[in-house]
């Protein structure tokens, strides 16, 4: 096992039944890396990542995130990671406050540090006249850029992201990024799961999945090499033709 | 611990913040045990009726200022041929009709018998079968005074004493079947669309993926329910107590304790569904049909179990609701303690491990 990795996974597979969504991946995720990780609905992205955090038990296979294994020491894996859903994560019954309280409670925290990172979080967002409304009422890119800051509430090494801008505008997709990168520059590992092509232009590193194999992974520039076009767009398009 | 109050008080934001719920948490016990305890009685008051005499004699004339001076009739039309019968009941507010027939007193000298009709809308069945009870009473009372002196050689006094209730008040049987179906419907529907709803959210996995082990995340969507349920207990016990003058002659500890047990039930059971619904809406559905319908029909609050075919007979025993419902009418209306209600409560503890057991497996397999 490489130190230096944030996540190791070897020969991976996940079967319902006769189906099997996960098929024997293996690939590995450096620390700092902004790790993409494609591919069409249905591929089996969402499956292999609830493995890699721990509430979905793998059929066969290993995997490591921040150097536990996530079946044998599931627990540790989740006090070490971030996890934001393509599925709005807060509560929308609850302040920003009451929201932050909550999670940073769950996780652990003591209650002088909630404090100290509401108050952090809040200027960050720039969210003072919002702090104590409902979540409901918020606009759904604030939402998502909320949820993302609450999932870094216990200082976690990995943070896994499935599909966060899903139905956000162009613009603060743009600026979901930018938070993303700022976290990927401060040291950590961020595993994204996207359908949007030109947002696999910002990764480090991308894998595309098809049919529950890796088909391709590489950084986006040598991926565009190697298929000889201009665009992720048309890598992806590409690689789903040739399984047809 | 402190993770764990964070995750009650984010509970209570919930339910408080949602009016729907507030109103089935709070208002339904208190709109039901009024309903069923002042709307919904067995017993008649006042009830509307004519008389038909054809005799006019003294005899008939005692008799109905007799009835008419009970609070259970007030003679409301005083009818001459029989053709009025049928319109004075057609109308509507008359419930029953008296016909004495002709030359009552001379008749009940020489023949020592005469005949009064009594005619009932029984459109409502319950209500025309007790206003000819309640008027045989009546009659048997005059009966038993015109008597009196004379000896009759043979004669057999039935001596009629109501046990633990005596004046028959309804709200006597309604206060124990409407605080069951309240705490199955707080403890059993309240949970389980509540622990559904963040699986239909999304926010449930969110829980999972966090430190928080899944049986404290059921925990703790449950304690606040646990408390809701004990609120509305005692909330139905006080309204039977002071606005019914029901009385509790059994111990207060005792029954809450099973109370508490049968809530723990409840909420077992809302786990158990919970666990297979995947939407608030099948959640909903199946506590009410699965569970709702068979603790009014099948549980002994409203039909008597003794009365019912067999099968239905032996299907009541699975219902969780009929023993909750023995044991507290024994403990408020008896008076009894754990020495006569330990095959119930024993029952019940069965029951809740049994439905615990079951979901815990179930919620397994649905992490795996």
């Amino acid at each position: 096992m490489n130190k230096e990795n944030a996540i190791t996974v070897k020969d991976l597979t996940k079967t319902f039944g006769a189906f099997t969504a996960v098929n024997n991946i293996s690939f590995e995720v450096g620390k700092g890396e902004v790790f993409g990780f494609l591919g069409a609905n249905g591929a089996g992205k969402t499956t292999a990542m609830k493995m890699l955090i721990g509430i979905l038990k793998p059929t066969s296979g290993i995997a490591t995130v921040a150097n536990f294994d996530v079946i044998s020491h599931a627990e540790d894996v989740k006090k070490s990671i971030g996890y934001m859903s393509q599925r709005f994560s807060l509560y929308n019954d609850l302040t920003i406050k009451e929201n932050i309280t909550f999670f940073g409670g769950i996780y652990g925290l003591k209650k002088a540090d909630i404090k100290v990172k509401t108050k952090e979080l809040i200027e960050e967002l720039g969210l003072h006249d919002e702090a104590n409304k409902l979540v409901g009422a918020l606009p759904l890119g604030w939402k998502q850029k909320v949820a993302f800051s609450v999932s870094l509430l216990h200082n976690p090494q990995i943070i896994f992201l499935d599909e966060p801008t899903g139905g956000v505008d162009p613009i603060t997709r743009r600026q979901f990024w930018e938070m993303i990168y700022r976290e990927a520059h401060r040291g950590k590992t961020i595993f994204v799961t996207t359908h949007y092509m030109d947002e696999a232009e910002y990764c480090d590193r991308v894998s595309i999945m098809v049919e529950g194999k890796i088909e391709a992974l590489d950084t986006p520039k040598n991926l565009k090499t190697l298929y000889k076009v201009d665009t992720m767009n048309q890598v992806f398009l590409k690689l789903a033709r040739n399984i047809e | 611990m402190k993770r764990f109050i964070g995750f009650i008080q984010k509970e209570f934001y919930h339910i408080l913040r949602d009016r729907r719920s507030l109103f089935i948490l709070f208002g339904m016990p208190i709109a039901q045990v009024l309903l069923f305890g002042f709307a919904i009685t067995n017993e008649i008051n006042n009830v509307d009726i004519a008389i038909l005499d054809h005799s006019k004699d003294a005899t008939t004339k005692e008799i109905i200022a007799k009835i008419a001076a009970s609070k259970y009739f007030s003679i409301k039309q005083v009818i001459d041929n029989e053709a009025a019968i049928e319109p004075a009941f057609k109308k509507g507010h008359i419930k029953a009709v008296l016909n004495f027939e002709n030359d009552f007193s001379k008749k009940l000298i020489s023949e020592n018998k005469a005949t009064i009709q009594i005619l009932t809308d029984a459109t409502d069945p319950n209500t025309a079968n007790t206003i000819s009870n309640y008027t045989a009473s009546i009659l048997k009372n005059y009966q038993g005074d015109l008597n009196k002196g004379a000896t009759l050689s043979y004669q057999i006094v039935p001596k009629t004493r109501l046990a633990y209730n005596p004046e028959l008040k309804s709200v006597f049987m309604f206060v124990p079947g409407v605080m069951t179906v309240i705490l199955m419907l707080v403890s059993a529907m309240m949970t389980s669309i509540s622990i559904t709803r963040e699986k239909e959210l999304g926010t449930m996995e969110i829980l999972l993926v966090s430190p928080l082990k899944p049986f404290q995340v059921i925990i703790g969507k449950v304690v606040p329910y646990i408390l809701l349920a004990v609120i509305n207990a005692i909330i139905i016990v006080l309204l039977s107590l002071f606005v019914f003058k029901m009385p509790v002659e059994g111990s207060f500890f005792l029954l809450g304790a099973e109370s508490l047990l049968f809530i723990i039930n409840a909420l077992s059971l809302g786990i158990l569904i919970s666990t297979i619904a995947t939407s608030q809406q099948t959640a909903m559905m199946v506590s009410l049909m699965g569970l709702m319908l068979p603790v009014i029909l099948l549980s002994g609050f409203i039909f008597p179990i003794s009365s019912m075919p067999l099968p239905l007979q032996l299907l009541s025993n699975i219902i969780p609701a009929k023993w909750f419902i023995i044991i507290i009418k024994g403990i408020m209306l008896k008076g009894v303690g754990i020495e006569y209600l330990w095959k119930e409560t024993l029952i019940l503890i069965g029951m809740t491990l049994f439905f615990i057991a079951l979901s815990i497996k179930k919620y397994k397999i649905r992490l795996e």
